[in-house]
């Protein structure tokens, strides 16, 4: 019998921790739990006005129950509207230029020059939220929707261009060479060998772009850019849960909506 | 396969004539729906501000280089706050998600009929609506501070953490879970030795994953009165101080990318 056998046998078992080395899991665990330590210390919690503000929170609970949707209804339903446009511009704009550049940004098909500058601004894109983006874009561009369509344009274009990216530099070469080697010039050849590859990606990626395009829309009003985030902070400014919930529940529906179309979309292309 | 005939020769085409009718009528109502969009947000825009922009831009960015390095010293206990908004909130909402997460996937939750819907409820709702909101929502009913933001940033990730888990727990083994059901095992044996070990490593790189997410979004928090770096950044804003946002932006942007590579280093090192 092998000594291994022998010192494992007559002892119980035991579960194989998660991080089989002793030393990082202890001095992990330790670091850790004196972090919850410090962090609860610096953190001062009024309890007395969490405790006052829970009849509030009841009272907004209570309101989602009964919704005003009349009371401010143009005001609701300008919003809705707008946030619906902002979201579906900004994502045909953001989608048509995150193509190309999705396309430079793939090492396979791209020099090293494109490559360099598409990557770049991807990664521009990525690194700004769309909030600071819109409150920039609003000191420039005054207020209303063309900031906030600016700002969804920019923020679809690092997300989509750098995931078309990824699938076209993990797609079959051997399909691009055959179109290749059948004398097809560039644009043939991205829309023949490489195009049909990546569409059905690009077509799931696409919409479930629409659908955070469309969140991110219902808050850009806090800030001026236009859509359904104004009239919800004013709301909230007023104390007007009924409105407010309204206003939350018609975001929900719309995102629900979104998501089932998305589904039925994406089970058709692939 | 649709061909068309010319001349006596066939010639192959992607689509028949009507399919390519159907494509075109398509694009057009894109189109037309594009347009109307468009001019939607033209007429709610001022021109005149527009045509200004560059102007506008060069002044900010004249005001705003070079940032007011000195002012960073200021700026250590709202990174602090950040971090803690995102940590502590990202530990709560995993707490939360766990038995969500349970009860929403088809192949663990007790009842399919009636608890299933309401956890894909819990979950569509808390993911479908932004953490400033919640934060905007929260500081109405606790007060601006730091516990709004850790508390926004919890129920904002458990629909985001709750649903990646749940596909998870539906994907795993069955085998394994019937072997150790098999050795007469409880329901909650099973789970802790049937499913828990599988699901364990996506767990981790969910608990990442919404860390770094978290990290970007409770830097900007602050906008609303919710604590952390935004504070500071809508203060000054306020005032117009344009080398402190620049410094601010800069600060945010670190944190980002450092965050960003902690989440890569770490997922890279569990999967």
């Amino acid at each position: 019998m092998s000594t291994e056998l022998e010192a494992v046998l007559g002892k119980t078992w035991k579960r194989p921790p998660f991080i089989s080395n002793q030393l990082l899991r202890r001095g992990l665990a330790l670091a850790f739990v004196a972090y919850l330590i410090a962090a609860y210390l610096t953190i001062d919690i009024n309890w007395s006005r969490v405790y006052e503000g829970l009849d509030r929170g009841a009272q907004f609970a209570l309101a989602f129950t009964n919704p005003d949707f009349t009371s401010r209804a143009s005001d609701i339903w300008g919003g809705l509207l707008e946030s619906v446009i902002i979201t579906v511009a900004a994502s045909v704009v953001g989608i048509l230029i995150s193509i190309p550049i999705g396309l430079g940004a793939a090492r396979n098909i791209a020099p090293l020059p494109v490559y360099l500058i598409c990557r770049g601004i991807v990664a521009i894109s990525r690194a700004l939220q769309e909030i600071i983006v819109a409150i920039l874009l609003v000191a420039i561009f005054g207020f209303g929707p063309l900031a906030g369509f600016l700002t969804l344009s920019f923020a679809t274009i690092g997300f989509l261009s750098k995931l078309l990216a990824e699938d076209i530099e993990s797609m079959d070469r051997v399909q691009a060479e055959a179109i290749k080697a059948s004398g097809a010039r560039w644009a043939q050849w991205i829309n023949y060998g490489v195009q049909p590859q990546v569409m059905p990606r690009l077509v799931g990626l696409s919409i479930y772009r629409v659908d955070i395009n469309f969140r991110e829309s219902a808050i850009l009003g806090l800030v001026g850019a236009g859509g359904i985030g104004a009239t919800l902070n004013t709301a909230f400014d007023r104390y007007e849960y009924d409105t407010a919930a309204a206003i939350l529940i018609l975001i929900i529906v719309v995102v629900m909506a979104l998501e089932y179309i998305s589904g039925i979309v994406r089970a058709r292309v692939q | 396969m649709p061909v068309i005939e010319k001349n006596g020769d066939t010639i192959w085409h992607r689509r028949t004539t009507k399919q390519s009718l159907a494509h075109s009528a398509m694009w057009l109502v894109g189109l037309a729906i594009f347009a109307y969009c468009w001019q939607q947000i033209s007429n709610a825009t001022t021109w005149f501000f527009v045509w200004d922009a560059p102007r506008i831009a060069s002044d900010i960015w004249t005001r705003a280089t070079p940032p007011k390095w000195e002012y960073i010293s200021q700026l250590g206990r709202p990174i602090w706050d950040t971090l803690n908004i995102a940590t502590l909130g990202t530990l709560i909402a995993l707490c939360l998600a766990v038995p969500v997460a349970f009860l929403a996937a088809r192949n663990t939750t007790p009842s399919a009929l009636f608890i299933r819907p309401v956890a894909l409820l819990i979950i569509v709702s808390t993911r479908s609506i932004n953490s400033l909101i919640w934060a905007l929502l929260l500081i109405a009913i606790i007060g601006p501070g730091v516990f709004a933001g850790v508390v926004a940033i919890a129920i904002r990730s458990i629909g985001f953490c709750a649903k990646l888990l749940y596909e998870a727990i539906e994907e795993i083994d069955e085998v394994q879970v019937e072997a150790i059901t098999a050795t007469g095992a409880s329901r909650w044996q099973v789970m802790a030795y049937g499913i828990v070990p599988q699901i364990l490593p996506a767990f981790a790189g969910i608990a990442v994953f919404r860390w770094d997410i978290n990290i970007r979004e409770s830097t900007v928090l602050g906008l609303v009165g919710a604590g952390g770096i935004g504070l500071q950044l809508s203060a000054s804003l306020n005032v117009l101080a344009w080398p402190q946002v620049s410094l601010i932006l800069l600060v945010i942007l670190a944190a980002v990318v450092i965050s960003e590579w902690v989440s890569a280093k770490v997922r890279g090192a569990i999967i």
